[in-house]
């Protein structure tokens, strides 16, 4: 009945190999390399490993620091270690090596991982949330004016506006933020940090936490020893003769000194956020002080210290969602990549998106939904770069915390601007080109001529009806 | 006698619910595009059992303390022989989708796409109509008499 037959028929459901459908065993088609899915990402990050290692585009920072960390320690093992060992207990080098390699870990980790990116959204799915949008605020209205892109959500009780991301076209979930120098909406975003050269999100921030707390630790256990190192030789020798005997030990007290204010300080920052599950973007903003109003509070503080520690520090890890590693299946239609921060006619762009999208979608047209992708088992999920060596070490020698802030005013600024932009479209008529453009940009998404017989079959295999 | 081919007709996404907080849950509500086609409660019950599912593998609590504590003194390297407790559940969970394609949507010419696939931001529902036979159109048709 449901799909408009007469007679009584069995329905059967064949599951098909989906493997057979990639594109190199097309007697048709040509040999294509196939492309992972990496290759084209429409953020700005930078992949590594074949798409194991994700990282910001500016690295030149994340170098200093790992020179920073692997230069001071190294100076601390061969100089300072041999007379320490010696005189006071081998375990003081012990001790330093282990968290010298903890500290490598956790930055390797923090700056190779996903940080919660947000795939955008694909072009059905961003047809349907301008559906939604047109469809709550009544198309067609008297008045230019654009309509006011958030939803409101009650969570625990508190208004949360939920707003609509231009270049990833979709509804950021809440606590989540697009990141304009990654060009990626990243899942509870904390900010931009250049030190560790990638954004700290949902799925780096423990690992940029236990790094910045190691480095506390590393910093201040150097700092400490170099002093004796030097207090005891000095016992022996005299204060001058002991410094021209250990020359290293300069830069180390050094290096350490302007460190240990800025880490210490950061670390204890973070440590009040995570105490009360804040992120520093919404700190800055200030989202949930009580100056704002007096009802105003953090909804998604689980009431205790406690709780909230062990929810950011030991909670589930989750997975990546952008599947760096996998392959593109070439009739896939590709999210919308083409505005990199900026868009120009966002409204009647997407409106006659909308309808160059819907349109196929209604003509019988079989559209192959990249290889059946229930019936795949799921490539793996999981993106880090597992299993890395001592990595960078950043030491930074400025005051992190205000150029981590710089990052996060940065990202506050592109917001506006954005805002800016949307004003501005008032005033230029819907016929302008680049609507064209973006239109015409679109349509080769849906044509026709790259379906292959082979994956017409597929889709009728997937919904099979056999008459009786 | 010849077989049917389906087309892709239409596809619904159900949106998240972010009334907990920002744990993956999405809304139950029963959009009115698969009101022919397929009932109210079984749907519900795919989407619920979803969302029990996504609450399992964010569940914080002893089991994921002792995770999070072990790959916390092992330097995180233990997840190169061990699979995370959200990895196993979603797996979990593509073989419920599955299953679910397989004996309930498939027959009625749906399809679940699942939400990994798409983010975690909407369960992506198919809607596939039937190209074969005549008088068909997008949406449901009105000559057909057969119950099911």
């Amino acid at each position: 009945m449901h799909l408009g037959i007469d007679e009584p028929r069995e329905c059967q459901y064949n599951q098909i190999c989906t493997h057979n459908s990639s594109p190199m065993e097309t007697p048709h088609s040509k040999k294509r390399k196939v492309k992972r899915k990496w290759q084209i990402f429409p953020g700005r990050n930078k992949f590594y490993c074949n798409g194991r290692i994700m990282m910001a585009k500016q690295t030149g920072v994340f170098y200093l620091t790992i020179v920073l960390i692997l230069v001071t320690s190294g100076l601390f093992f061969a100089f300072d270690c041999p007379f320490l060992a010696s005189n006071l207990t081998p375990a003081i080098p012990a001790i330093g090596g282990v968290l010298f390699l903890f500290v490598i870990g956790m930055l390797l980790r923090a700056s190779f991982s996903d940080p919660g990116v947000l795939p955008r959204a694909t072009p059905e799915e961003a047809a349907d949330v301008e559906r939604q949008i047109d469809a709550a605020n009544g198309a067609g209205g008297p008045g230019y004016r654009p309509p006011p892109r958030t939803r409101e959500v009650v969570i625990n009780g508190q208004t949360v506006k939920l707003k609509y991301c231009f270049t990833c076209k979709i509804f950021r979930p809440p606590r989540a933020s697009h990141c304009s120098l990654c060009d990626n909406c990243v899942e509870r975003f904390d900010h931009h940090c250049p030190w560790v050269g990638n954004c700290v999100g949902k799925r780096n921030y423990r690992f940029f936490y236990l790094f910045i707390l190691s480095l506390s630790f590393l910093t201040i256990f150097i700092f400490a020893f170099v002093i004796t190192h030097v207090i005891l030789r000095s016992n022996r020798t005299g204060f001058l003769s002991a410094l021209k005997d250990s020359p290293a030990s300069v830069l180390e007290v050094v290096v350490c000194f302007f460190s240990v204010w800025s880490i210490v300080g950061l670390s204890g920052f973070h440590t009040y956020l995570i105490s009360s599950n804040q992120t520093t973007n919404e700190d800055i903003k200030g989202s949930w002080s009580t100056k704002r109003g007096k009802d105003n509070y953090n909804p998604y503080s689980y009431g205790n210290i406690l709780t909230n520690c062990c929810a950011a520090l030991c909670g589930p890890l989750p997975p990546s969602l952008i599947d760096r590693r996998g392959f593109v299946q070439p009739d896939t239609p590709q999210p919308a990549a083409q505005s990199n921060g900026t868009n120009t006619c966002p409204t009647t762009q997407l409106q006659s998106h909308m309808a160059a999208v819907t349109t196929p979608l209604l003509h019988a047209q079989p559209i192959l939904l990249g290889g059946g992708p229930v019936l795949q088992p799921k490539p793996s999920v999981g993106g880090p770069c597992s299993a890395l060596g001592p990595g960078q070490p950043s030491l930074p020698s400025s005051i992190p915390g205000l150029s981590c802030g710089g990052e996060v005013l940065a990202l506050h600024d592109s917001e506006n601007h954005c805002h800016h932009h949307l004003h501005h479209q008032h005033f230029i008529s819907p016929e302008e080109t680049p609507c064209a453009a973006h239109l015409g940009h679109h349509m080769p998404l849906y044509d026709p001529a790259s379906q292959d017989s082979l994956h017409e079959d597929s889709v009728r295999g997937l919904v099979k009806l056999s008459s009786v | 006698r010849r077989p049917h081919s389906a087309s892709l007709a239409n596809k619904v996404f159900i949106q998240r619910d972010y009334s907990e907080g920002t744990v993956c849950k999405f809304q139950t509500k029963f959009p009115s595009e698969l009101d022919s086609r397929i009932e109210k409660t079984l749907f519900e019950d795919t989407v619920k059992t979803l969302n029990n599912y996504y609450a399992e593998a964010e569940k914080i609590g002893g089991h994921s303390y002792l995770e999070g504590c072990l790959a916390c003194i092992t330097a995180y390297l233990i997840f190169l022989c061990m699979e995370t407790r959200y990895e196993k559940v979603l797996k979990k969970i593509s073989r419920y989708i599955q299953e679910q394609n397989e004996k309930i949507y498939a027959p009625r010419g749906l399809l679940i796409t699942d939400p990994i696939e798409r983010g975690m931001r909407v369960i992506e529902i198919s809607i596939y109509e039937d190209r074969g036979s005549s008088g068909s159109s997008s949406g449901s048709s009105t000559t057909s008499s057969s119950g099911r």
